[in-house]
C-alpha cells in the first residue's frame, strides 16, 4: 500500500506497521500486528473486518484513546499531516483530537453524556477548543443541528440525548464530530445499531458532509454492503493485520485474498433465494494464540505448507492493490 | 410450498401493553400497541420470514407464538386447536412442539450451567421425551447434529464463541423434537463468516427434520435466503405478505419498496444505478424521511402514511386491509398478493443479478 499508485502529495493519514497489544491476566493479546494504511484528503477508506480483527483498536490508537493499560502501542508510526502522533505529548494530542480529527461511535446513547443537554455538549466543543462565549456556542450548536438535519433544531437544542431517536442521536454524534471542521473523521460502525431506512439516511448525510468539507473519512464496518456504497478504497483486516487493500470496485470484482473472497461469498444476496452459502470454515483465531505463518491458514482452502511457516508479506498485486497471501496470483486468477 | 392445511393459523393477533400512571392507584392512560392485528398461516415444512425494523412488533409476535406472552386479543391455532387460552398441562403439551431460538447467544444461555445441562433442561420439563438414563446420550447426539464436538458436554458457555453458542441455543431448541421453530434474529449477533455457517445449519436441519420455521430478522438478504414466504411488518401490522419472489421482485407496498431499496448491496456497481433517484420517481433508492412513529400513538388509518410519499386523505381515514389490492385482482403473475395499501402499485427496487 505504501508505494502502490504513489499519490503526489503526502497522504492525510499514513499508518505504518502499527502494533498494539493488550496485556491481560490471561496473557498478551496481540490485537494489532503491523497494520499499514493511508487516507488521502477527501477520500473514504473503509476498514472491513469481523469482531476481533483489530479494526477498532487501530482506530483508537490513531485517535489516541486506547485504554492504557491494558492496551499498549508497541511499534509503528502514525503520520498525520506529516507528524508522527506517537511522538507527541498528551496535551498536544488532546488539542488535535476534536479539532483536527474526530470520531463517531457506534452507540450514540452511551457515547453522549445523558445528564447534559445536546446543546451543551455541542457547544462545549467550541468553548473548550476555540474559547467562544457560551451564548455564541449555543447558536453554533443550533446551526450544527440544522446542518445534520435535525428538525426544529432551535426548539430541541435543550433536549437530552434520551429524548431523541436512534437515528437523530447518531446525527448529533456526527454534528459533534463535525463541530470544529476536522480534517479526518473516523466513524466506527456508525450505522450498525440503526434500522435500514435510517441507516441509509445517516450514510447519505455522512457522505455529503465529507464531500462538502473535503474531509478524509475512515469508515470502520463489518458490513460489505455499506462499504460498497460509499468507500473509495478498502482495507480488509484479519487477526490484527491488513490482509488486502484495493480500490473498491476491484476488490469486489476480483478479490486477491482468500479471506476477502470467502467473505464476499458468504453473504446472502437480496436478488435470489439461495442455495447453500459458501461459509468460511472454522472460527477467527484467539488473539493470545495467533497461528504461526499466515494467521488465516487454518481456515483457508488454498493453504499449503509454506502458509504454516512463513508469514506472507504485503505483496503488490496491482496499481494501488496489496494482498498478504502467498498465492495471491492464484486467488486473483480464480476470481476472474 | 407444502400442500395441506396450515400448521399454525394466526388471526387478528393483538398485544397491547398498558401505560399506567400513579403509584398506588394505577390508572391506565394508554397502551403501547406493539402488535395491532396480525394474521398469517404457517404450513408444514415451510419457512415464513418476518421482516421489519425495530419496534414493528415482530419479536412480540414471536413471543406470543411460543407462549411467552399472552395475546390481548386474537387467536393462534395449532393444528386447528386454539392455543391462545390454554393453560397448565394442555399448554405444556403444545409448547413442546413450538420451540424458540433467541437472538443473543450471550444472554440466552445460563453461564452457570454446563452445555449438557442447558441442552438437557427441556427433558426435565418434558421427561416423556427422553428417559433419565438416556439423556446424556441424547444431548451428545444433539451436539453432533448442530456441528459441535460431543465431548464439549461438560463445558460452560463462556468457553464457546458466539457462533458456537448459537449452535447450543439451536440444539436446545431441537431437543424436544418440535415441529415448529420460532427463531428471533438468530444470526444477527454473529460475524459474517460465522453467520453463513449458522444459516446453512438452519437450512440443513429443516431438510433433515422436516421443521417449519418462523424466521424473524431485520436483515432482508438473510430472510430472502431462507424463506419460502415473507411478511413485512410496520408498526404492529403486516404491510405486505407473499412468496419471496412476490415480495422482493414485485413489491407493491410503498414501505416494502422503501425498505428493500435502502438495503446496502455488496456491489459497488449498484451505487450509480441507485443514487440520485428521489422518493416516488423511477427506480433507484427511496429515502424515507423521519422516524417510525411511537406505537403508543400510531397514526390513524394506515400506519405508514406519515412517512409515505403517496399518502392522501383517504389513508388517514381508512385503514387499508391486508388483501390483494383491487388493481391486481385480475392479475395472474406475482404482483397478485396481499398488500395493505390503498394505492398499491408495482415497483422493482432490487437490482437483478
Amino acid at each position: 500500500m505504501t508505494n502502490g499508485g504513489a499519490p503526489p502529495a503526502q497522504p492525510l493519514l499514513d499508518v505504518q506497521d502499527l502494533a498494539v497489544e493488550f496485556r491481560t491476566r490471561d496473557g498478551v493479546a496481540k490485537a494489532v500486528n503491523g497494520v499499514s494504511y493511508t487516507v488521502a484528503a477527501g477520500q473514504t477508506l473503509a476498514v472491513l473486518g469481523e469482531s476481533g480483527s483489530g479494526k477498532s483498536v487501530t482506530a483508537q490508537a490513531v485517535m489516541g484513546i486506547l485504554d492504557s493499560p491494558p492496551g499498549f502501542v508497541t511499534g509503528g508510526r502514525i503520520l498525520f499531516q506529516g507528524r508522527d502522533l506517537l511522538t507527541l505529548g498528551k496535551e498536544e494530542r488532546r488539542r488535535i483530537r476534536g479539532a483536527k480529527m474526530a470520531m463517531i461511535f457506534q452507540d450514540a446513547l452511551s457515547a453522549l453524556n445523558p445528564v447534559l443537554s445536546v446543546g451543551t455538549q455541542l457547544g462545549e466543543m467550541f468553548q473548550v477548543h476555540t474559547g467562544t462565549s457560551r451564548k455564541e456556542a449555543r447558536a453554533k450548536a443550533v446551526e450544527l443541528m440544522e446542518r445534520v438535519g435535525i428538525p426544529a433544531a432551535r426548539a430541541r437544542v435543550g433536549d437530552y440525548p434520551h429524548q431523541f431517536s436512534g437515528g437523530m442521536r447518531q446525527r448529533i454524534m456526527i454534528a459533534m464530530a463535525l463541530a470544529l471542521e476536522p480534517d479526518l473523521i473516523i466513524a466506527d460502525e456508525p450505522t450498525t445499531a440503526l434500522d435500514v431506512t435510517v441507516q441509509a439516511q445517516v450514510m447519505d448525510l455522512l457522505a455529503e458532509l465529507r464531500r462538502e468539507y473535503r474531509m478524509g473519512l475512515i469508515l470502520i464496518t463489518h458490513d460489505l454492503g455499506v462499504v460498497a456504497d460509499v468507500a473509495d478504497t478498502i482495507a480488509v483486516m484479519y487477526a490484527g493485520r491488513v490482509v488486502e487493500s484495493a480500490p473498491v470496485h476491484q476488490l469486489y470484482k476480483a478479490p486477491a485474498h482468500p479471506y476477502t473472497r470467502g467473505l464476499l461469498e458468504s453473504v446472502p444476496r437480496l436478488g435470489h433465494k439461495g442455495r447453500e452459502l459458501h461459509a468460511i470454515k472454522g472460527l477467527p483465531p484467539n488473539l493470545t494464540a495467533i497461528p504461526p505463518g499466515c494467521a488465516f491458514h487454518p481456515r483457508c482452502p488454498l493453504a499449503r505448507d509454506v502458509c504454516h511457516t512463513d508469514r506472507p508479506p504485503l505483496y503488490d498485486v496491482g496499481p494501488g492493490r496489496t494482498s498478504a497471501c502467498h498465492f495471491w496470483k492464484e486467488t486473483l486468477d480464480g476470481a476472474r | 410450498m407444502a400442500p395441506g392445511e396450515p400448521l399454525l393459523e394466526v388471526r387478528d393477533l393483538v398485544k397491547h401493553y398498558p401505560l399506567t400512571q400513579g403509584v398506588l392507584i394505577k390508572k391506565q392512560v394508554g397502551a403501547v400497541k406493539a402488535v395491532d392485528g396480525v394474521s398469517f398461516d404457517l404450513r408444514q415444512g415451510e419457512t415464513l420470514g418476518i421482516v421489519g425494523e425495530s419496534g414493528c412488533g415482530k419479536s412480540t409476535v414471536a413471543r406470543m407464538l411460543v407462549g411467552l406472552e399472552r395475546p390481548t386479543d386474537g387467536h393462534i391455532r395449532y393444528r386447528g386447536e386454539d392455543i391462545t387460552r390454554l393453560s397448565g398441562r394442555a399448554m405444556k403439551a403444545v409448547r413442546r412442539n413450538i420451540q424458540m431460538v433467541f437472538q443473543d447467544p450471550y444472554t440466552s444461555l445460563n453461564p452457570r450451567m454446563t452445555v449438557g445441562d442447558i441442552i438437557g433442561e427441556p427433558f426435565e420439563i418434558h421427561p416423556e421425551v427422553a428417559p433419565k438414563g438416556d439423556r446424556r446420550r441424547r444431548v451428545q447426539e444433539l451436539l453432533e447434529v448442530v456441528g459441535l464436538n460431543p465431548e464439549f458436554i461438560n463445558r460452560y458457555p463462556h468457553q464457546f464463541s458466539g457462533g458456537q453458542r448459537q449452535r447450543i441455543g439451536i440444539a436446545r431448541g431441537l431437543a424436544l423434537r418440535p415441529e415448529i421453530i420460532v427463531a428471533d434474529e438468530p444470526v444477527s449477533a454473529l460475524d459474517v463468516s460465522v453467520q453463513a455457517q449458522v444459516v446453512n445449519l438452519l437450512a440443513r436441519l429443516q431438510a433433515d427434520f422436516g421443521l417449519s420455521y418462523v424466521f424473524i430478522a431485520h436483515d432482508l438478504s438473510v430472510v430472502r435466503h431462507l424463506s419460502d414466504r415473507v411478511a413485512v411488518m410496520y408498526l404492529g401490522r403486516i404491510a405486505e405478505i407473499g412468496t419471496g419472489e412476490q415480495i422482493y421482485d414485485h413489491p407493491t407496498h410503498p414501505y416494502t419498496q422503501a425498505l428493500l431499496s435502502a438495503v446496502p448491496v455488496p456491489d459497488p456497481g449498484a451505487r450509480a444505478h441507485r443514487a440520485g433517484a428521489s422518493a416516488g420517481e423511477g427506480r433507484g433508492r427511496i429515502l424515507l424521511s423521519g422516524d417510525v412513529p411511537s406505537p403508543a400513538d400510531p397514526p390513524s388509518g394506515c400506519h405508514f402514511r406519515t412517512r409515505c410519499w403517496k399518502a392522501q386523505e383517504l389513508c388517514a381515514r381508512v385503514e387499508p386491509p391486508l388483501a390483494v389490492p383491487a388493481a391486481f385482482q385480475d392479475a395472474t403473475g406475482p404482483t397478485r398478493h396481499a398488500s395493505a395499501c390503498h394505492f398499491a402499485e408495482e415497483r422493482r427496487v432490487v437490482p437483478s443479478e
